[in-house]
């Protein structure tokens, strides 16, 4: 199962995710990510994929379960 | 040596037995005829003990301190131990008693896990501000000359003073690169530490229970407390008693036997606050029948937490509190993430204007941020805050409704709320 997850110390809110990866990103007020932790199949695990390697300041990530 | 009698029925204070002088520290000898030594690593299995004894983190987070012991164990490389007492938290005083009065027992403690792992060296960490404290660390460790702990060097680091400082990846952060600010993880600390070593990061009371578990067992270390939640445990207390202060209490211990010890409270009471700032506030009524132990809080929706309490008085309104207490917290970010950033300076400005009887639609504003902080930070100093903004709803809704009609029922301010702007690590 892979899981979106965020560094909030590297992100910096320029918040591509969110317009990447609509399934599991909301922006909050000021712009920074608010992440729903549901695992990422299919479509969104290709968007999930997309959305990290488009992080600006890589932040995003895409974790595995152990 | 006069070890406490182990047959005889449970006595407090066990762990602040050995505190000779109101004066200040205990002289090595005078800590050796009241506890004796602690027994050679050798010929004890400290893991075990700590299990057997159900010893857990006493700086708040109330890990099980075995677990944590074995979790450094079973890492690669030889480890070091962090002696945490930092002790950011401004309503709590207990970690800076100990060390204050007690140096020798967070030695002991310290020095005893050091071994048990391997570790060659064991740093206590103090914050700068507490000067008494580290100049009583540093007699101590020359008194103590390096013949009663073997191979393992101690020593103490002035740590910067301010609220998040004292959590454990900044405090490790801290002691690798001088930036006392939180990191992302993994790794943890006892994964990866100080100087990149499996780091066993205690609070020095834990640390000083353990010293005493190393030397009594635990079943002495049970006589006192429930099953579930063993031993004793130090619980400072202040606001609107007679004799605020820190003091041993048995686990279990119900929360008005507390305030009788300290004196009893010196004019009605409206609320309390358990747990510290990063606690919850209870109201006077279902507070009434309260026990110290989380498993008797946790149905109230609050914590023991580092088990610093506030009485607070009907003089005082708690909305009032709250957005001072709030504004403190939002100030005390490490300033690294967005959310904590962001999200606990609205909380605290939406408690401020409430406060200020110029709120609207605050509550339901309150809401949506505390919804929306929590879990979003790299450490939970985001989660604590808005625990603590949670409860204030809760338990202060009356007073925010009349705060929302122009009314405030209380002008006293109880909580202590160090200057703004003195903040660490930055």
């Amino acid at each position: 199962m892979k899981r979106v997850r965020v560094n909030p110390i590297t992100c910096e809110g320029h918040g591509l995710c969110a317009e990447l990866l609509p399934e599991r990103i909301q922006l909050d007020e000021w712009g920074f990510p608010i992440v729903d932790p549901e695992p990422v199949t299919g479509e969104a695990a290709r968007n999930a994929a997309r959305a990290v390697e488009a992080c600006p300041t890589l932040a995003l990530l895409l974790e595995s379960d152990s | 040596m006069s070890a406490p009698d182990l047959t005889g029925p449970p006595r407090l204070p066990r762990l602040l037995a050995g505190v000779t002088s109101a004066e200040g520290p205990s002289t090595l000898d005078e800590h050796l005829a009241v506890y004796g030594q602690v027994p050679p690593a050798g010929a004890i299995d400290l893991p075990a003990l700590a299990e057997a004894s159900g010893l857990r983190g006493l700086g708040g987070a109330g890990f099980p301190t075995a677990t944590k012991l074995r979790a450094v164990a079973s890492q690669r490389g030889r480890p070091l131990v962090v002696a945490n007492g930092a002790e950011g938290e401004p309503i709590s005083g207990k970690d800076k008693v100990l060390v204050r009065y007690l140096p020798h027992l967070v030695l002991d403690g310290a020095a005893a896990a050091a071994q048990a792992l391997g570790a060659r060296e064991a740093i206590v960490a103090v914050s700068r501000a507490d000067r008494e404290g580290l100049d009583a660390l540093s007699a101590a460790i020359a008194e103590r000359g390096g013949g009663l702990d073997k191979r393992v060097r101690l020593r103490t680091v002035a740590v910067p003073d301010g609220f998040v400082g004292g959590e454990e990846t900044a405090l490790v952060q801290f002691l690798n690169r001088g930036v006392a600010k939180p990191t992302f993880t993994p790794p943890l600390p006892f994964e990866r530490g100080v100087g990149r070593a499996p780091t066993l990061v205690q609070n020095v009371e834990t640390l000083a229970q353990l010293a005493l578990i190393a030397r009594f067992g635990p079943e002495w270390f049970r006589a006192v407390g429930t099953a579930e939640e063993p031993g004793s445990a130090l619980v400072t207390i202040s606001g609107s008693v007679a004799e605020p202060g820190v003091y041993e209490v048995a686990l279990g211990t119900p929360l008005r036997e507390l305030v009788a010890q300290a004196g009893g409270v010196t004019e009605p009471v409206r609320a309390f606050l358990v747990g510290g700032f990063f606690g919850s506030w209870l109201g006077e009524r279902e507070a009434a029948d309260a026990s110290l132990l989380e498993a008797d809080l946790r149905p109230r929706g609050a914590r023991l937490g580092a088990r610093a309490i506030v009485v607070l008085p009907t003089s005082a309104c708690g909305i009032c509190e709250t957005a001072r207490a709030m504004r403190y917290l939002a100030a005390s970010s490490a300033g690294q993430c967005g959310p904590c950033v962001h999200g606990l300076d609205a909380i605290a400005g939406s408690f401020e204007r409430l406060a200020a009887q110029q709120g609207r639609d605050e509550p339901k504003q309150l809401g949506r941020w505390i919804a929306q902080a929590r879990g979003r930070g790299a450490c939970r100093h985001p989660d604590g805050a808005v625990a603590f903004a949670t409860s204030a709803l809760r338990v202060f809704a009356r007073e925010a409704e009349l705060h929302l009609r122009g009314r405030c029922e209380g002008q006293r301010r109880v909580l202590p709320i160090p200057a703004l702007g003195a903040e660490a690590g930055r």
